[in-house]
This record gives C-alpha cells, sequence and structure tokens, in this order.
C-alpha cells in the first residue's frame, strides 16, 4: 500500500495552491490526484480574462492563471496523477483510487485535503416541460466544447440564468459568429458580476430578461424554439406574456453545486446552505485531518479567493501532518451563524486555539443592498462592523476579525446586514 | 446626443449619462459617484477598449484549440474583424505561453499571445 503525508483530491486551482502550500511550509510526500487529462480544473476551459487581479495584481486568463500554479508545482515536484478518479475516502485516511492504466489502488494518507470543485445543476434540476430534444446544454458544458475541444454547439441560441458561466457564454457563442437572442433571468436582479453584464451583453446588444423564464422548450429531436414568460413576485408565470423565439440552442446557466459525493459517503458533516462541508477556521472537516477548500465548500466566483483559502487549507494540512494534537474539535470553538440579510459564512466554526492573529469569514448577503454594513457579533455584543456602499449576492464578502477581539466563549458569533437607518 | 451607461470601474455599478453638447461636442457625464467613473464615461464615449480572448487552431497538440489573447486592449469596433483574422491562422505546438503568435493584430501595434503552453506530441 502507497502512503502520502498529503493527499490532494482535484487538481483545479483550489488543488493546486493547497498542494504548493504545504510543500512550502515542509511538508514532504504529496500526492494531487486528478481525473481529467491534464492539471487546472475549470481554469483550463475558463478563457476569458478577469483572474488573477488580486493574487497577481493582473488581469489573467483562466489557462494563464492555472499554469502559473502548474509551473510552481512542477518546480517543486509535487507528484501528481492525472486520469485518476478518487472513488472514495475512508475516515481513518484511506482513498480508493482507479485508472486505466493500474486499476483500483488504494493510499493510506495522513492528511486529505479535497479540492473537487463543483458541477452545474443540470436540467433535471428545473421544470421544464416538453421533449428532451438535442440543443439543451449546461452552460459549462458547452463552454468547454468550444473553447476546449473546437466544436460549436449552435446558431440561434437563447441562455437561461445569467450567472457569469451563462454571460461570459452570451458573449462567446456572439463572437464565433452565433445570435444571442435573449438571456432570461428568474430574478429580479442577476447574479452575474455588473462587468459582464455590460461587457458580455451590452457590447452586444443582448437582452437581459429579468423576471423571466423559460416555461415551454419546442421540437422533438432538436431545438426548435423556446417559450420565455414573466414571473410575478411569486415567481409564477404570468399569463399572456408568452414570447416566443425560434432557436436551435439553450443554454442552462442555472447554478452550480459543490461536488461532494466522497465527503458525504465518509461521513463528513454537510452544511445544507452550501452544499459544502462543515469547516472551521483552518478548513478543516468534521474528520481530523481531512481539510476542504475552493468551490467543493462553497462557490466561489474569484478565484483569487480560492487560492487564498486553499493556500490556508494546504497550511493547515502540513501542520497537522506535523503535529496531530493540531486537529480542532478539542479547544475553544464558537460557532458561526448568518443573520438577517446574509445567506451563509464560511467558516461555519472558529477554533480559538488555532488561528493567529485574525480569522477570515467568507460570506454572501440575501439581497442587493446599498449603503449597508456588516454587522459581527459575539453573544449578541457587536464587536465589529463594516461599512459597504455596495452588497449584492453575486459577490463573496471577506470580513477579517482580529483574534483579540474574539473573547473565549462558548457564544455564537453572528453576522447580519444593517441599513444605514436601522435594521433590514 | 444622450447615451446611457453603468461604470464597471468598481463594484458600485453606478449608472452613467453623458451628454455631447451639440454645438462644441463637449462630454458632460451626470451620475457618477467619483472622478473615475466621468474618466470611465469619457474613455467609452471616445475610444472604448476590450481585451480579446479566444481560441485559435494548433496542430500536433493534444488538445485542437490553443486559448490567445491580445496582449492589450483594442479598439472596440475591430473586435470582429480581429475574431477573423485569428481564425485564419493556424499555429504549430510546441508553444510557450505567452509567445507571440500573431504580430501587430490588424495594424493596431497589439499582438496576439498564447495563453498557454501546449507540447507537441
Ligand atoms: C464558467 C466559469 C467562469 C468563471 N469566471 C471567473 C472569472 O472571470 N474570474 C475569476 O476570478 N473566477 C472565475 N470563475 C471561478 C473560478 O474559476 C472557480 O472558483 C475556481 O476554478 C474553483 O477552483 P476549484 O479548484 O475549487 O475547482 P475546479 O476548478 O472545478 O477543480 C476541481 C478539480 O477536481 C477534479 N475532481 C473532482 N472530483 C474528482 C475525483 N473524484 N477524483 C479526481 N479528481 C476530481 C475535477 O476534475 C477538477 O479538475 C469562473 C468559474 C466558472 C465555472
Ligand atoms: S462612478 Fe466611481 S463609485 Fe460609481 S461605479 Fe464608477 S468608479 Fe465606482
Amino acid at each position: 500500500m502507497t502512503q502520502y503525508d498529503i493527499v490532494v483530491i482535484g487538481g483545479g486551482p483550489a488543488g493546486l495552491a493547497a498542494a504548493v502550500e504545504a510543500r512550502e511550509q515542509g511538508a514532504k510526500s504529496i500526492l494531487v490526484i486528478e481525473r481529467d487529462r491534464e492539471l487546472g480544473g475549470i481554469l483550463q476551459q475558463c478563457i476569458h480574462n478577469g483572474f488573477g487581479l488580486r493574487v497577481f495584481n493582473e488581469e489573467l486568463t483562466g489557462p494563464e492563471y492555472a499554469e502559473r500554479f502548474i509551473d510552481e508545482l512542477e518546480a517543486m515536484a509535487i507528484e501528481y496523477l492525472l486520469d485518476t478518479m478518487v472513488l472514495e475516502i475512508t475516515q481513518d485516511r484511506q482513498i480508493i483510487i482507479s485508472n486505466s492504466e493500474k486499476g483500483i489502488q488504494i493510499i493510506n494518507a495522513k492528511s486529505i485535503v479535497l479540492a473537487m470543485g463543483c458541477r452545474e445543476r443540470t436540467r433535471g434540476a428545473l421544470a421544464i416541460p416538453g421533449y428532451r430534444p438535442a440543443g439543451v446544454f449546461n452552460a459549462g458544458t458547452a463552454q468547454r466544447y468550444i473553447n476546449v475541444e473546437g466544436y460549436m454547439v449552435g446558431k440561434r441560441v437563447v441562455i437561461l440564468g445569467s450567472g457569469d458561466i451563462g454571460l461570459i457564454m452570451a458573449r462567446r457563442m456572439t463572437l464565433e459568429g452565433a445570435q444571442v437572442l435573449a438571456v432570461a433571468e428568474i430574478m429580479p436582479f442577476s447574479g452575474g458580476l455588473t462587468r459582464n453584464i455590460v461587457q458580455c451583453l451590452d457590447d452586444y446588444n443582448i437582452p437581459l430578461m429579468l423576471s423571466h423564464t423559460i416555461t415551454a422548450i419546442k421540437g422533438k429531436d432538436r431545438v426548435e424554439g423556446v417559450v420565455i414568460q414573466k414571473v410575478d413576485q411569486k415567481m409564477q408565470p404570468i399569463p399572456g406574456t408568452e414570447i416566443e423565439y425560434k432557436c436551435d440552442t439553450i443554454l442552462l446557466s442555472v447554478g452550480l453545486i459543490p461536488e461532494n459525493e466522497l465527503s458525504r459517503k465518509a461521513g463528513i458533516a454537510i452544511d445544507p446552505v452550501t452544499n459544502g462541508p462543515v469547516v472551521n477556521s483552518n478548513m478543516e472537516t468534521t474528520i481530523p485531518g481531512i481539510f476542504a477548500c475552493g468551490n467543493v465548500v462553497h462557490v466561489h466566483d474569484l478565484v483569487d479567493f480560492v487560492t487564498e483559502e486553499s493556500r490556508h487549507a494546504g497550511n493547515a494540512a502540513a501542520k497537522y501532518v506535523m503535529d496531530e494534537s493540531r486537529s480542532n474539535h478539542k479547544g475553544t470553538v464558537i460557532r458561526t451563524k448568518a443573520e438577517e440579510g446574509v445567506g451563509y459564512i464560511v467558516p461555519q466554526q472558529i477554533d480559538m486555539d488555532s488561528i493567529d492573529g485574525k480569522v477570515a469569514l467568507f460570506m454572501r448577503v440575501r439581497n442587493v443592498y446599498h449603503n449597508a454594513s456588516l454587522s459581527v457579533k459575539l453573544g449578541g455584543v457587536e464587536i465589529k462592523r463594516v461599512k459597504h456602499r455596495h452588497l449584492a449576492p453575486g459577490e463573496m464578502v471577506r470580513v477579517d476579525i482580529d483574534k483579540q477581539l474574539i473573547k473565549e466563549t462558548q457564544a455564537e458569533m453572528t453576522v447580519s446586514v444593517v441599513l444605514e437607518e436601522g435594521r433590514v | 446626443m444622450t447615451k446611457e451607461m453603468v461604470c464597471i470601474v468598481c463594484p458600485m455599478g453606478c449608472r452613467l449619462t453623458v451628454t455631447s453638447a451639440d454645438d462644441t461636442g463637449t462630454l458632460n457625464v451626470i451620475g457618477n459617484q467619483c472622478k473615475r467613473g466621468e474618466a470611465y464615461a469619457i474613455e467609452e464615449m471616445t475610444n472604448p477598449t476590450r481585451m480579446l480572448p479566444t481560441t485559435m487552431i494548433i496542430r500536433g497538440s493534444l488538445l485542437k484549440r490553443l486559448p490567445v489573447r491580445t496582449e492589450k486592449p483594442i479598439p472596440k469596433e475591430l473586435i470582429f474583424e480581429a475574431m477573423k483574422k485569428i481564425d485564419d491562422v493556424v499555429v504549430e505546438a510546441p508553444i510557450k505561453r505567452g509567445d507571440v503568435v500573431i504580430s501587430n493584430l490588424l495594424g493596431t501595434g497589439v499582438n496576439v499571445i498564447a495563453s498557454r503552453s501546449m507540447k507537441h506530441i
């Protein structure tokens, strides 16, 4: 049986940053396992620019960002396996893998870092009536076909969902000669970045239809058209608002879900809001020695945050390997709780023994707010308030809390949105 | 003439209205909450530019498409012409990230560079 200090599952930006940082902290035997034919994760298909403004102070494309980390990994001679799928992990940190070369193998690890990323919600998760004709794609799948494999997926396109992937694909398909007729978004606001709405839709006069959804797909073998309808405040289609578009392709950009089959099977606690593992301030899951970072924990919109969070996880994993007593679940633990206006907070637990200096809380708000503050309370007493001119669900927020502000207590730490005038 | 736009310099996303005086052509910006918004609006009205990331055909490598981008932003009105130009060029592996695959794209003085390395197979 093979034995490693640290095994990282997933070779995307999260896995790469965790491995590189663990090596910098002195961990010796590290293995990264990736099921795809190359490292880099989702970044290899995100050929657009907009990555790395925080980490490198430069605006890079996805492949450029990925290659910088792959180069570091190679320079440090960190081992990795490609075309290898992790089938199962166990509580005592055995990893069962499979590849066509060597079949099924078992690896033992002192510590595991989960970095499996996320997958797209599929049409099955949505209730659009009609046949299941060809021509309906997840936006990310279409992105891979076009940008990596070099196949064009259609000529006349309607996009459902205005998350960043949908917006980016609207521009990409337009540049490749397709006609993008509309982007329909069921919410009254877009979950995408303003910059993407301006540069991907407005630049090409593609209409963004807020509070609209697809209610029917026409065509039996191939998509021939869609019906788009306006929805009311309860998101129910309003009769009489139907508009029909003739199109051959529909892209679905309706959200991402962290990929946690492995975590669930191993018995790791999953947060029902983030759909990712419950983690503490060390990015350690509820099983000692198993850490998690990146999109597998919660969906990130900026890869730079993925890198920061994953370095933190890699650092903690390396320290754990050197001294297992560093595992949490021991000293004082403070739970974090999202209150009014806040959707979730990662980490869900702050482990007082393991934080040096400060702890970073990542969160998403539930609505669009202008001139509001985030109020952090410990046991009901405000310990920090941060003003924001603009808060939106599409933009993850980070709040740093100094350790000395956190009096050791059994109390909960809560975060809520407070409008200038008073409570939300 | 009046034009509406959203400022994308920071996440505030201020809604800007730009009016150009009919006689002098002087631009007047309202709706911005800071100076940077005014500069953005004037740039968008007088010389809008965009980065162009896309892919091109590559031979002799594992993958058939090489992701590329313009080294700097190019004038917005040249985007579709630039796409055509990039489609006409085929490169051969091996390629290193940052290699110039088209120099002086459409006379703009801007090069097109490879976004990643690809080995020869
Ligand atoms: C379409 C799109 C556009 C984006 N645009 C931007 C942008 O403009 N700017 C920005 O900063 N960020 C952007 N992001 C966000 C950023 O790319 C992601 O947050 C980041 O890639 C997440 O990294 P990750 O390593 O957690 O996940 P991933 O990149 O998804 O990597 C996970 C890896 O794990 C592997 N894996 C999963 N399960 C297993 C298993 N069982 N065994 C072995 N391997 C496994 C997968 O194959 C994959 O390679 C975008 C994301 C998407 C999807
Ligand atoms: S005008 Fe200023 S505050 Fe408003 S979006 Fe632009 S940069 Fe931000």
